[in-house]
């Protein structure tokens, strides 16, 4: 197996929205003095709720932000499975394949979902609306198959409700 | 019908809302505590309750909490554990999203008999709409007075933060949780030190399960002897079980503790019994990472007696022939379900969850997940099964935080218990493609 | 002073000691090996899983066995404590199991490794190691990178003791290499392209248990037991400038800090005597050290074997 991730190439900090800065503000503000750290997690979604994703250059400025080193960020940042670190689509769908879920179909609503999208777990389609990816037990056993997307759970799927699903997706990225 | 302490009223219109909830009796505990009670008398309900840790070690509550060193001018501090990633659990979240306030109101209870002014709530990052929903509840507390500066009058103040994960499930063991909440990797600490001497930024702390934290407004209301009166001998109170699998109605039950597993499984107020008319093959009780029992050992135990929704007997017969109640994740497997399959999806969980700081863990894990995948896709070897025995043997109890064994123990069950599924699986690998294994024969009594 | 009981042999330390210091004062054969934890870098420990070893009886007071092997690099002593290791089966069969884990995924490259001869895990895997492997899987493989101009990193071969990310938060202003990832996917990297240079870097080369950090200046030039070690010093504005040079005839191959019989860089004058870079790979003439003679290697590893040294050594160790 090769383990490899290439190293990346180095950004400048971007500039966050004025309405994430508001929220990155908020969220450290919460903590005692001197353990701003502690928001790190929580800034990693603002940024990602933003862009969609969390590059290099938006590691760079949040250690800024909470005066650390920006290696502490990437640390952190590849940790943790919810940030993605490349490009995706404008809709992820994570869809649970552990044990649970597997037992009610999962396996069933993953290839369904990549015949309907054309598309391999892992991959984006063409025009850039869906990736698709399979993540680990999201705490929705008793109501599976199920998927998340943008923080929303859409539980006991079967092929019509996926089918509605990615056609309201696709209606609210388009509009 | 099993009485219900805390997700009574979770399907009440509004519930989430401080008001309805103050009018369903809500915020009762944080009086009666805050104006009646010292903080070591709340403590000792808690202690009579019998509680115990609902987040799967079932440590008692009471104990756990009498161990919070208190060191002159230290802040102490109650984290709740809100990472529910448990295979199999997914009750937390639905307490926090029906009764944000019940949560809230043990937190409040909770950290005045700890002496704790600044406590935090951990939800794992995917619960995001609920942390949502507790953020919103919490702002409501603080403008009802329940948060803030002098809280009732009582001049005990409390400030609460809910604040998420990013996608790992080793954040729900404690030490790792708190490097988490420092902003860090989540790689389980050492120990010692505990958290109740070296916990959060290296103050006292104690970390506790949601259900656990909210168990805390009945026992408090009620009394913590009223409270220990229901369940069986040392497993007292309710629990919610979350039940998941092949189940004609799966979802999250309040249950009191004694419950036959039969009457759980198969009775009209809970899970109506298997799906599409399917014989039950094997159920896993207390989430993915306590023994899986086959059919024969589910509803009786191998001495023949009725096998209740208890610590002690779900745990009955060690690991030979018993399992554990866990976190009340109960998984529960139809006769078309392929436990090598389902054996290699649990391994590759703990393989993609593994922090990869302790060497046992990190190659056992990974190695693991491998051979089984082997096994699986009609690969593996009769040497492979014994391999996995031996890998398991190595991980087991040698690893710095407990998912080594999380990992470990149900591979080894598996194993144990569906020996002829796998070496079918080796022996006819072509077939084992095509249709599933059945059901296992129960061995015959000597 | 408190009693403790390791290998039938009774020592006294000082409270809080930890089982494994406990065992290094007592020193010989009940030494637990150690390949992550590091005396002079607080906060190692606790993650190869090495030294772990049997409590038989956790204290006087509470003279109950422990269930579970213990880390002893972190577990510290108790009075009347009685602890198990060379004289526990239990331990040296699950060691075993430890160096069957490091060694799944290891490249055992041993004869390219610059650190054959002086490698921990070359060490354990002889003593513990098995002859076959059972692991039947494709090998995790990274490709080798250069972090900075002066150091190698070959990931195959890191077992991940963090030892060389305490040195840099340690001993360096700025960390810019880290664990990044997790489980079987964890590495050491700098994420971006990005070269670690400050002046101390170069003593992650030292800390480094195996062959996963190495000297460019060195790389491929010498096996290390061709190498006759020498204590030399120089004077040096940035560090203590007591070093140990390698030479073979007249030549310097490398300069390192001066080891104990651990791997552990020594204390002199009560100061860790960590080299500076500018020690390490610049000051490869010998005119610029003042050799103070032979360098005693005191490990069982081949430097020590004597094999290649000839009659006209005059390190006495050498030829024994």
């Amino acid at each position: 197996m090769k383990a490899d991730h290439p190293q990346a190439v180095n950004e400048a900090p971007i500039d966050f929205s004025a309405h994430t800065m508001a929220e990155i503000n908020r969220v450290i503000g919460l903590f005692p003095e001197g353990k701003q750290k502690s928001a790190i997690l929580r800034i990693l979604h603002f940024v990602q709720d933003e862009f969609g994703w969390v590059s290099v250059g938006a590691m760079n400025r949040v250690a800024q932000i909470l005066a650390i080193e920006p290696i502490e960020v990437y640390e952190v940042a590849t940790f943790y499975t919810m940030f993605h670190l490349d490009p995706v689509g404008k809709n992820v769908l994570e869809v649970c394949r552990t044990g649970p879920c597997q037992l009610v179909g999962s396996d069933d609503l993953i290839s369904y979902i990549e015949e309907k999208l054309d598309i391999k777990v892992g991959e984006t389609t063409k025009d850039g609306m869906f990736t698709l990816k399979t993540v680990e037990c999201l705490g929705a056993c008793g109501y599976g198959p199920m998927l998340m997307c943008k923080y929303q759970f859409y539980e006991r799927l079967n092929k019509e409700k996926v089918n509605e699903m990615l056609d309201a997706m696709r209606a609210a990225s388009n509009s | 019908m099993s009485r219900k302490l805390l997700i009574e009223h979770a399907e009440v219109p509004g519930i989430a809302s401080f008001e309805t909830y103050r009018k369903h009796g809500g915020y009762a505990s944080v009086e009666k505590a805050l104006k009646t009670m010292s903080p070591d008398e709340v403590v000792d309900e808690v202690k009579k309750s019998g509680l115990r840790g609902r987040g799967g070690a079932g440590f008692p509550t009471g104990m756990k909490w009498s161990f919070l060193a208190k060191p002159e001018g230290v802040e102490r501090h109650l984290v709740c554990n809100a990472d529910e990633s448990e295979p199999g659990t997914f009750k937390d979240r639905y307490l926090m999203e029906k009764l944000p306030h019940l949560l809230i109101e043990g937190m409040i209870t909770s950290s005045y008999a700890l002496g704790a002014r600044r406590s935090y709530i951990y939800i794992r990052g995917e619960f995001m709409y609920v942390l949502r929903i507790l953020e919103k509840a919490i702002a409501e507390a603080y403008a009802n007075g329940m948060l803030g500066k002098n809280i009732l009058g009582s001049g005990y103040d409390l400030d609460l933060v809910v604040t998420p994960g990013g996608g790992a499930y080793i954040c729900g063991e404690e030490t790792a949780l708190l490097e988490s909440l420092e902003g860090k990797r989540g790689n389980p600490r050492m120990k010692p030190p505990f958290p109740a001497v070296k916990g959060l930024w290296g103050n006292p702390t104690v970390v506790n399960n949601v259900e656990s934290i909210a168990a805390v407004v009945p026992i408090v209301n009620e009394g913590g002897e009223a409270y220990a009166q229901i369940g069986i001998e040392r497993s007292t109170g309710t629990k919610l079980i979350s039940a998941s699998g092949n189940l004609v109605r799966p979802g999250v039950y309040e249950i009191e503790l004694g419950l036959s597993v039969e009457e759980f499984i198969y009775g009209d107020d809970y899970c109506r019994g298997i799906a599409n008319g399917k014989k039950l093959k094997a159920c896993i009780p207390g989430g993915s990472s306590v023994p899986i029992l086959p059919h024969y050992l589910v509803t009786k135990t191998a001495a023949g007696t009725d096998r209740l929704m208890t610590y002690e007997s779900l745990a009955d017969g060690g690991f030979a022939s018993g399992s554990m109640l866990g976190s009340g994740g109960f998984i529960v497997f139809d006769e078309d379900q392929c436990i090598v399959r389902n054996t290699w999806n649990f391994a590759r969980f703990y393989a993609h969850e593994s922090c990869g700081q302790c060497s046992p863990c990190r190659e056992g894990t990974g190695w693991m997940e491998k051979v089984l995948f082997r096994l699986e896709h009609g690969m593996g070897t009769l040497e492979d099964i014994s391999l996995l025995e031996e890998i398991n043997k190595k991980i087991e109890g040698n690893t710095i935080c407990p998912l080594g064994d999380a990992a470990a123990w149900p591979v080894a069950a598996a194993i144990r218990h569906f020996r002829d599924e796998f070496e079918w699986h080796v022996n006819s690998p072509q077939e084992a493609q095509k249709r599933n294994y059945g059901l296992i024969q129960a061995p015959l009594e000597a | 002073m408190i009693k403790v009981t390791i290998d039938d042999v009774e020592i006294e330390v000082a409270p809080g000691t930890t089982i494994l210091n406990a065992a290094r004062q007592a020193g010989g054969e009940l030494v637990p090996p150690a390949m992550c934890y590091y005396s002079k870098l607080p906060g190692t420990g606790g993650k190869c899983r090495t030294c772990l070893v049997e409590v038989a009886a956790g204290s006087t007071a509470d003279p109950r066995p422990m269930p579970k092997l213990v880390a002893s690099c972190s577990t510290p002593v108790m009075d009347g404590m009685i602890v198990k290791n060379k004289t526990s089966e239990r331990v040296q069969t699950n060691r075993g199991g430890v160096v069957e884990f490091l060694l799944v995924n290891h490249p055992l490259d041993c004869p390219v490794c610059d650190q054959a001869g002086e490698c921990h895990l070359q060490d354990l895997g002889y003593e513990h190691g098995s002859a076959k492997t059972r692991y039947r899987e494709e090998r995790r493989t990274f490709s080798p990178i250069d972090i900075g101009n002066k150091i190698k990193l070959h990931m195959n071969r890191c077992i991940l003791c963090y030892r060389c990310v305490h040195v840099a938060n340690q001993l360096t202003e700025k960390r810019v290499h880290g664990v990044l990832h997790r489980g079987e996917h964890a590495e050491i990297s700098t994420y971006i392209e990005n070269a670690i240079d400050n002046d101390f870097s170069g003593n992650m080369i030292d800390v480094c248990p195996v062959g996963a950090l190495t000297d460019k200046t060195f790389r491929f030039k010498s096996r290390v037991w061709f190498l006759k070690p020498y204590e030399a010093e120089c004077a040096c504005d940035k560090c203590s400038g007591k070093a140990v040079v390698w030479m073979f005839g007249n030549e310097i191959f490398r300069v390192t800090a001066r080891k104990d019989k651990y791997g552990e860089v020594e204390t002199i004058d009560d100061k860790t005597a960590w080299i500076c870079n500018d020690c390490r790979f610049d000051k490869k003439d010998p005119s610029k050290w003042n050799l103070i003679g032979p360098r005693k290697i005191d490990r069982h590893s081949v430097i020590s074997q004597g094999k290649y040294a000839t009659k006209n050594d005059n390190n006495p160790k050498l030829l024994s």
